[in-house]
């Protein structure tokens, strides 16, 4: 009878360790399942690094090929850009003016454009208004570029030439004119965040002292803002600056030397566009050097976003 | 004497508050314009348009290929293309996005490798478009042997989208209350079954609006599809992807050279012959419809969702 139990016992015993140990196992499974599933979403998050460390290795190692033969001096003071011509020239300053003039042109229009859409959305607009209109804004930033190159060739430059007859038929201000609609919807956006952020009492105390909207808009709210609306235009030019089919049609593909938005001149973007639709040889250098002028608008473009992404993370801290 | 000071301080204070107000109603007049430009620049857009290229609307131009006469090219050959180039950008940008979102999301602890991810993913967002054509041009044509195909431009808008993939990924996860992962862990739920049982299938819609936006970016983007080199000029279609004889399905489609829409419309653009111009009308007035259409439903799923939503 004791022997029985004694045996009974050590039986349950077994079976409770055998069970602690297949609980054990099928722990150690999971954590291991776990850890497999942890480790793949990791290395989907890494595909972003890979990403930019692909882009800067691409640029870079075409680039250096390129600057074998080119000086880096040169490239940065010559003011012809001609490699696809019998006696090339590589001077980017050209395609640097014309990237500036029309980028400089946008935000000509965006700027004040899109301040005075976010102050009045921010502190005039009714409900109703914003709730109706902003869905059309965010709809504005969705239309292809190819359409407002279309755009801009066919209906913008038309109409400038009934204004002024002797404007040529690819001009950087058309295309300057259409970049900048195209980029109000970010800078009033991005300004009306900054904006919304800055705390009611503030508005409270303005409006105590007898200010009206304007007033108070103007002389508290903007202020108190300042650095986010500054980011809005900085990141506003970022973008203008990167867009490319805009201007690859409306302004011209010809690399023209000047501050003159009524001529025609190709743009960095244009003239990737130009060589792309070329057939050149892979390794030559006209190929490689579409992958220098790249280098150059991903740094212009760069400087431009961690500027304003700093300015946007500082008006964020403030309150 | 004091008494007219009086009322002539009164007066001039009136008139100031008066001033005043008028200046506050003209800014908001002029508010009103400032907003409305962007309005209507896309009323007359979409107008200039439809005038121009409301001629082609005929079964002619969507079942036709490119053509020398400008009367009988149609858009055939691109619409297949951009439809199968989304197609792969679908399959390559959306689990690699939605996972990415969700690491960071539920996964990712507070440390430099995060901080360098999420740096990335705010910067991949501002680069320009171009950039990621001549990424492609050399990484997938050359490098990689993919050359000016299907895959290829699938793979570039893929990399283009993800930005927006994860943010919208990330966003929608974030908005779930944590009460709902506290149960699930309390009844001893593991960290992934958490996710796919619980914070996935709450996500699914705000994701699913992220993607739609992201893809509806996608059919947009010319630049770097010409920077990889795509042709324009298609007149036939990509090999078809199944079949009567084994084994069925064939993936030759994959590497087959093809055209898009928004290609298509510069090629058109870029011709002198206005003829040409009325196609490439046409052809915008399509995508600005496949692009507002897939907005429209992202933006009508958005609402849907919160509707349905009650925590």
């Amino acid at each position: 009878m004791a022997q029985t139990s004694a045996e009974t016992a050590t039986v349950v015993g077994r079976a409770a360790g055998e069970a602690a140990a297949a609980r054990l196992a099928r722990k150690s499974a999971r954590d291991l399942k776990e850890r497999a599933i942890e480790f793949v979403l990791f290395l989907a998050a890494l595909s972003a690094v890979a990403t930019t460390v692909a882009i800067v290795a691409i640029l870079l190692y075409e680039s250096w090929a390129f600057f074998q033969h080119v000086s880096i001096w040169t490239f940065l003071t010559d003011t012809e850009w001609t490699p696809l011509f019998e006696n090339a020239r590589y001077g980017v300053l050209p395609l640097l003016a014309g990237t500036l003039v029309t980028a400089g042109v946008g935000l000509l229009v965006a700027i004040p454009l899109g301040l005075v859409t976010a102050i009045y959305l921010s502190e005039f607009a009714p409900h109703r208004v914003r709730e109706t209109v902003k869905p059309f804004l965010e709809l504005l930033e969705g239309v292809p570029t190819v359409v407002y190159g279309y755009f801009a060739l066919l209906f913008v430059t038309p109409l400038l030439q009934k204004l002024y007859p002797d404007l040529p038929g690819f001009n950087m201000l058309s295309a300057g004119i259409v970049i900048g609609i195209m980029i109000i919807p970010y800078v009033s956006s991005v300004s009306e965040d900054a904006m919304r952020a800055v705390p009611m009492s503030l508005r409270e105390g303005s409006y105590a002292m007898g200010a009206t909207r304007f007033q108070t808009a103007v002389n508290v709210v903007f202020p108190a803002a300042v650095s986010g609306v500054v980011a809005a235009f900085i990141l506003g030019i970022s973008r203008a600056v990167g867009e490319t089919m805009v201007v690859a049609i409306a302004a011209g593909q010809q690399p023209n030397l000047t501050w003159n938005p009524t001529e025609a001149a190709a743009t960095i973007t244009a003239y990737i566009v130009q060589v792309a639709l070329g057939d050149l040889p892979h390794d030559s250098i006209g190929y490689q050097s579409i992958f220098a002028v790249g280098l150059v608008l991903v740094l212009i473009t760069l400087v431009f976003n961690i500027l304003g992404h700093m300015l946007r993370r500082r008006f964020r801290e403030v309150y | 004497m004091a008494a007219v000071t009086h009322e002539q301080n009164l007066a001039a204070l009136r008139a100031l508050i008066a001033n005043h107000k008028r200046k506050d109603v003209a800014f908001g007049v002029v508010g009103l314009c400032c907003m409305m430009v962007g309005v209507v620049t896309l009323v007359v857009l979409f107008i200039d348009l439809l005038i121009d290229g409301h001629g082609r609307f005929t079964w002619n131009f969507f079942t036709s290929f490119p053509s020398r006469r400008a009367e009988q090219a149609g858009i055939l050959s691109a619409l297949v293309g951009t439809f199968l180039v989304m197609l792969v950008t679908m399959v390559a940008a959306v689990p690699l996005g939605v996972a990415a979102g969700i690491y960071l999301e539920e996964y990712a602890r507070k440390n430099w490798v995060t901080d360098l991810i999420e740096v990335n993913v705010t910067n991949l967002a501002g680069v320009p478009s171009i950039v990621y054509g001549l990424l492609a041009l050399g990484l997938f044509v050359y490098m990689l042997g993919f050359g000016q195909s299907i895959l290829s431009a699938g793979l570039t808008l893929a990399l283009l989208i993800l930005p927006v993939i994860i943010v919208a990924t990330r966003e929608s996860i974030r908005a779930i209350p944590s009460a709902i992962r506290e149960a699930a862990y309390a009844v001893g739920a593991t960290k992934w079954q958490v996710t796919s049982d619980h914070v996935l299938p709450y996500s699914i819609g705000g994701i699913m609006t992220g993607v739609i936006i992201g893809l509806a970016r996608a059919i947009g983007e010319t630049a770097p599809i010409i920077t990889i080199g795509a042709l324009t000029f298609i007149a036939f279609l990509p090999p078809a992807p199944l079949s009567t004889q084994p084994p069925f399905i064939s993936f030759e489609w994959l590497m087959s050279p093809f055209t898009v829409l928004p290609i298509q419309m510069f090629n058109w653009v870029s011709r002198p012959d206005p003829a040409f111009h009325y196609n490439a009308a046409a052809t915008g007035v399509v995508i600005i419809v496949l692009t507002l259409a897939m907005n429209g439903l992202a933006i009508w799923l958005r609402y849907r969702i919160r509707q349905r939503i009650k925590w």
